[in-house]
C-alpha cells in the first residue's frame, strides 16, 4: 500500500525543518510502510523509552539527532534512564557504560524531552485527553495511556517514539483507529471472592493471568465490583503487559471506553468467554514466584511501575518506625521526590533502611548487590517477571505489607 | 532440531517490495522472499528459530547469543546467520538490541520474518540512517518455512 502524505508531512520529509527532522520523518514513514498504514496521524504528546542505555549504539543515534538540530515538536516525557541523576541511589555500572548512559540521557534532554525519568508519567501530570492520538513507549505506560486514560497509542518501540515526538506524526494504524479498540473476548472474574478485589496484591496477580490469556488480543474484564483505584489499575496493566503483549484492556464499568461489556464488544458476540475460577487465581498466585520453600530473602524491591506518593505514604505507615534488616528498594520518580522531601517521608524511609531509587529502577540497572542464587521479594508483577532474567535473583511474591514484614524479619512472611 | 542443509544464498536487494530468491537448503528451486528492507547479498548458514523470541532479555547484545533459558535455541549465537523468526514477543526495546548487534558487527547476515515486525526492524532502519552495515530483511510466508531446514 502506498503511503499518502499531506503537504506538511512532505515538507518535513524534504528537509524544510532541517536534516534531523527529515531523518525522523524517514523513520516514521518507513515504519508506516512496514505496518501497512495508509497515512500518518498527528499526535499530541509522546512518552519516550529510548533513553535507557542498552549499548553505545543508542547513544550515538541520540547524539546524531542532536547534532542535526532535531527538537521535539510536542510534549515529550522521558521514561527511566540507567542512572539515578538525583544521587538518591548508586549503581555498579562500569565507567564506560556510566559515561555513555549519561550522554544518552543528556542528548534526549537537549532534543527537548522533559527530564521526568519515570515509568509512571501518567501520575506525574502527563495525562493525554480521552480519544486523543499520542505516541507513547514503554509497555506499562502504553497500556495505562490506552486503557485508563482512553488516549490512543500503539506500542511505540525504541527510536520510533522519539521520531514521532520530533515530527509530531505517527503511522495511522492499529490502536489509533477506533474500530481496532473493541474487545474480542470476555475475561469474567465474577466468580472470584468479593473480598479479594480490595487486596492490593490481587491486581498484579490478576494482571499477570490476564496477560497470559490475552496475548496480544483486546479483552474486557467483567465482574469487577467497583473502581479499584489508579494504583491498582497501574499494577494490573504493568503485569499484563509483561506476561503478554497487552497494549489495551477494558474493565466494564471502570475504564472509560467500556461503560458495559456489550458496548465495548461493539455489539458483536465475543470470540471467547474465559471464566476465571478461584483455582485459576490461586494457581497464578503460586506462579508469581520462581523459587519455592525459601527461608530467607536477600532484598525487597517495590515500585514497578514507579510508586505514587500515596504508595510511599502507605509504605512508611506499614514500616511504622521499625528497622528493616533486609536491603529494601523503593523505586519512584522525581515528581514524588519533592513531596517525599518536604513531608519528611524520605528521611523517615531512609532511617528505617529503605533505599529510595529515583529516575531508574533495580531491574534496568545494577543497583542491587550481585548475588548468585539471591532471593528478591516484590509486590510487583512486572518485577516478578523481569527480575530473574535481568538481575539473576529468584523471586518470591507478596503484598506491600508482606514485603515490609519480611524485610523486618529477614525471612519471607506471608499473611 | 536445527538440521542444516549447509549454506543459503540471497542476492543483494535494491528496493522494498521487490522479490529475491533464496537459494540452497532443502528446496532445489529456492524460495521467493519479499524484500521488507533492502540490503547486501548474504551467503550464510540458516538459523531457524522454532519459538518466538523477545530480543530484549532474550538475546545478549554483547555476544548475539540467545540468552533466554526457556527458548529452544538457547545458547546459540545469531551473528552471521540467515535468521528466520516465527515472531517476536515482549519488550519494545527489541530494536535497541538489534541496533546494538549491528553496531558491534555481530548481527545476522539477513533476517527473514513471517510478518513485518516494525518494532524489531526499526533497529535496521536506524542502522541504515547511521550509515552502518545493516542486514536486509525479508518476509516469507509461514508455509514456506518448513522447506528451509
Amino acid at each position: 500500500m502506498a503511503l499518502e502524505l499531506g503537504t506538511q508531512e512532505e515538507a518535513l520529509l524534504a528537509g524544510q525543518s532541517g536534516e534531523g527532522v527529515a531523518m525522523a520523518m524517514r523513520l516514521v514513514c518507513e515504519s508506516a510502510r512496514l505496518l501497512n498504514a495508509p497515512s500518518l496521524v498527528k499526535v499530541a504528546s509522546a512518552h519516550i523509552d529510548g533513553a535507557l542505555y542498552h549499548g553505545d549504539s543508542g547513544t550515538l543515534f541520540a547524539e546524531r539527532l542532536q547534532e542535526l538540530g532535531a527538537k521535539v515538536s510536542i510534549r515529550s516525557t522521558l521514561n527511566v534512564g540507567a542512572l539515578d541523576l538525583t544521587g538518591c541511589s548508586t549503581n555498579r555500572l562500569p565507567p564506560h557504560e556510566r559515561d555513555m548512559a549519561k550522554r544518552l540521557m543528556k542528548a534526549y534532554m537537549t532534543i527537548g524531552c522533559e527530564p521526568s525519568w519515570t515509568c509512571s508519567p501518567y501520575q506525574a501530570g502527563h495525562r493525554p485527553a480521552l480519544g486523543s492520538d499520542v505516541a507513547w513507549g514503554e509497555s506499562n505506560a502504553v497500556v495505562f495511556c490506552n486503557s485508563v486514560l482512553g488516549a490512543r497509542t500503539n506500542r511505540y518501540g525504541d527510536y520510533l517514539d522519539i521520531a514521532c515526538a520530533i515530527t509530531g506524526f505517527a503511522p495511522k494504524t492499529g490502536l489509533h483507529l477506533p474500530e481496532n479498540r473493541l474487545a474480542t473476548f470476555v475475561f469474567d472474574v465474577s466468580g472470584l471472592p468479593f473480598a479479594e478485589f480490595a487486596e492490593e496484591s490481587f491486581w498484579p496477580i490478576l494482571g499477570s493471568l490476564y496477560g497470559k490469556r490475552a496475548g496480544t488480543s483486546i479483552g474486557v474484564v467483567k465482574g469487577v465490583p467497583r473502581h479499584p483505584g489508579e494504583d491498582a489499575l497501574k499494577a494490573f496493566g504493568a503485569a499484563s503487559a509483561s506476561t503478554g503483549g497487552v497494549g489495551l484492556f477494558h474493565i466494564a464499568g471502570v475504564t472509560p471506553e467500556a461503560p458495559d461489556v456489550e458496548t465495548i464488544l461493539g455489539g458483536k458476540a465475543p470470540l471467547e468467554v474465559m471464566q476465571i475460577s478461584a483455582a485459576d487465581f490461586a494457581d497464578q498466585k503460586r506462579r508469581m514466584a520462581t523459587v519455592q520453600g525459601v527461608t530467607s530473602i536477600d532484598a525487597v524491591a517495590i515500585g514497578s511501575p514507579h510508586l505514587s506518593l500515596e504508595e510511599c505514604r502507605r509504605l512508611d505507615l506499614m514500616i511504622g518506625g521499625r528497622s528493616l534488616v533486609t536491603p529494601f528498594y523503593a523505586c519512584t520518580g522525581r515528581h514524588v521526590l519533592k513531596d517525599l522531601e518536604s513531608s519528611g517521608l524520605r528521611k523517615s524511609l531512609e532511617a528505617a533502611g529503605v533505599t529510595v531509587v529515583i529516575d531508574t529502577c533495580v531491574v534496568v540497572t545494577p543497583i542491587m548487590k550481585e548475588l548468585s542464587g539471591g532471593v528478591l521479594m516484590t509486590n510487583s508483577g512486572k518485577f516478578a517477571q523481569y527480575a530473574p532474567g535481568n538481575t539473576g535473583y529468584g523471586v518470591v511474591f507478596g503484598s506491600m505489607a508482606e514485603c515490609v514484614e519480611s524485610a523486618v524479619s529477614g525471612r519471607p512472611v506471608h499473611a | 532440531m536445527l538440521e542444516s542443509h549447509g549454506m543459503l544464498h540471497i542476492d543483494e536487494s535494491k528496493a522494498a517490495g521487490d522479490t529475491v530468491r533464496l537459494q540452497g537448503g532443502g528446496k532445489p528451486e529456492g524460495v521467493e522472499l519479499e524484500v521488507l528492507i533492502p540490503g547486501p547479498a548474504a551467503s550464510a548458514k540458516p538459523l531457524v528459530l522454532t519459538a518466538p523470541i523477545s530480543f530484549w532479555g532474550g538475546v545478549d547484545p554483547k555476544t548475539s547469543v540467545i540468552a533466554d533459558v526457556r527458548h529452544p535455541q538457547h545458547g546459540i549465537p545469531i551473528a552471521g546467520t540467515i535468521l528466520t523468526l516465527p515472531g517476536t514477543i515482549g519488550s519494545s526495546s527489541a530494536s535497541a538490541v538489534l541496533l546494538e548487534l549491528i553496531h558491534r558487527n555481530i548481527a545476522p547476515a539477513a533476517i527473514i520474518l513471517h510478518e513485518p515486525d516494525a518494532i524489531l526492524l526499526l533497529g535496521v532502519l536506524v542502522a541504515r540512517e547511521m550509515g552502518w552495515k545493516a542486514p536486509a530483511a525479508f518476509r516469507l510466508d509461514r508455509r514456506n518455512f518448513t522447506g528451509l531446514c
